[in-house]
């Protein structure tokens, strides 16, 4: 390995994390609702909006972000000989810890990704799903370390690889048609929002560039917002952290030269103070994500890359927001949704019913 | 090298963190030695050697197949 390819490496998390917090601020100045310049859960809760799964009238928008992720990985991955389709892996599993990692993220109101920019922005609420979010990686670690495995994935052919970049490409067809014929509403089976956090947005063109670009830089950086966490506390490695420490400090400065840092907990954007269940929405999902092998941006770019288990997971993310919000388990700047803290205790005994019983003993060693 | 006593790890098709953790889990119960930990994954496999190194072990990387690797850890 030359010298240029290993200070790359090393510093790759860095130089994604910052990117990342710098692009997602302006996308927020651009349009976008506070404090979401790119929230994976968020947007993926959109786009199932979008497609009619949950009828949420306020948060139904094609993101061009998420597509531009997912294209962006599997361009980078092309690129550097590193897409390899492949599933296997317990995809059943997978789907429905996406689903509960979703809900858990619609508790808090964010995936890890936004949880690190709300607190970029002052929000303060964002620490209790911060603690959450360490509290559920760490019982996820409990049961790596007790020989939790979802089994190993197999080569598939390259169809199986290219099922999910297909259909982000037929959902940016869709996102072009409606902003190039239909002046940008959404007509027939597309559902975008008139009000509310789905109807503010960045213009299309940029969000997807900037997804593509930080698709790009998570693929050749293996940015993780889940990841960083676990290899801390399970194998003391900071590698990944240094990249999360990036995002935060850059989106700080970012906001702060923007006007966009607002200190406080009470009227934040897109966001409730009910502390309890900002904490409990996020060890559920820190506990799904970690089971599942990363982060929900992670499992974009995985999907990018031809991971069919990946996919699925997103696919159950998709679902389980279309859930969400159909049960009333979505929080609001209100509060928990009425069936929010029940799901969380489901969804969490259903995690450890996986953790419990998965387990490959070659792996526990 | 043939000669060596080689435990081999497969770690291929394992999701993260796991190809890293056994083969911490491995060296660390071996103290020093040969481990080969094959993978077949990019991020596994900077994962290992990266762990490995941490770990003050030395770590050489053969691309056995197509997107398949055999990290040699040593110490």
């Amino acid at each position: 390995m030359s010298d240029k390819q290993s200070w790359l490496n090393t510093y790759w998390p860095v130089i994604a994390g910052a990117s990342v917090g710098v692009l997602a601020p302006i996308l927020v100045k651009l349009g976008n609702p506070g404090n979401m310049g790119v929230c994976v859960a968020c947007f993926t809760r959109d786009i199932s909006g979008a497609l009619g799964l949950h009828k949420a009238a306020t948060v139904q928008y094609l993101r061009p972000e998420i597509m531009g992720i997912v294209l962006g990985a599997l361009a980078a991955a092309l690129l550097f000989r590193e897409f390899r389709p492949r599933t296997g892996s317990a995809p059943i599993v997978r789907f429905l810890l996406g689903a509960f990692a979703m809900i858990g993220a619609l508790v808090f109101l964010g995936c890890p990704w936004r949880a690190y920019l709300r607190l970029s922005g002052g929000d303060w609420n964002a620490l209790y799903g911060l603690v959450g979010l360490v509290a559920g990686i760490w019982a996820g670690i409990g049961f790596l370390r007790a020989g939790f495995s979802l089994g190993r994935s197999r080569p598939a052919p390259a169809t199986v690889g290219w099922v999910m970049p297909g259909l982000m490409l037929i959902l940016i067809v869709v996102v072009v048609y409606i902003f190039t014929s239909l002046a940008g509403s959404a007509a027939g089976p597309i559902y975008f929002s008139t009000s509310g956090p789905g109807s503010q947005h960045a213009p299309w063109l940029v969000s997807l560039a900037v997804g593509l670009v930080i698709g790009t830089m998570l693929q050749r950086s293996r940015l993780c917002t889940v990841g960083a966490v676990r290899d801390m506390i399970m194998l003391r490695d900071p590698h990944l952290l240094r990249g999360i420490i990036a995002l935060v400090g850059a989106a700080f400065l970012t906001n702060l030269l923007l006007g966009q840092f607002r200190p406080g907990f009470a009227g934040q954007p897109v966001a409730h103070t009910a502390a309890l269940w900002n904490f409990a929405g996020m060890v559920l999902a820190g506990l799904a994500f970690t089971l599942a092998g990363g982060c929900p941006g992670r499992q974009l770019i995985l999907a990018g890359e031809g991971d069919g288990d990946a996919g699925i997971f997103v696919l159950g993310m998709l679902v389980g927001a279309g859930f969400a919000h159909n049960f009333s388990l979505a929080s609001s700047p209100a509060g928990p949704g009425t069936y929010g803290p029940v799901a969380v205790v489901i969804g969490l005994l259903v995690c450890a019913v996986f953790g419990f019983s998965m387990r490959e003993r070659e792996i526990a060693g | 090298m043939s000669t060596m006593n080689v435990k081999v790890i497969d770690a291929r098709g394992l999701s993260c963190p796991q190809p890293a953790a056994m083969a911490k889990q491995a060296m660390t119960g071996a103290g020093a030695g040969a481990i080969d930990v094959l993978v077949d994954s990019a991020t596994a496999r900077e994962n290992v050697a990266r762990i490995a190194r941490l770990a003050g072990w030395e770590a050489t990387v053969a691309e056995e197949a197509a997107g398949e690797y055999r990290i040699c850890l040593r110490k």
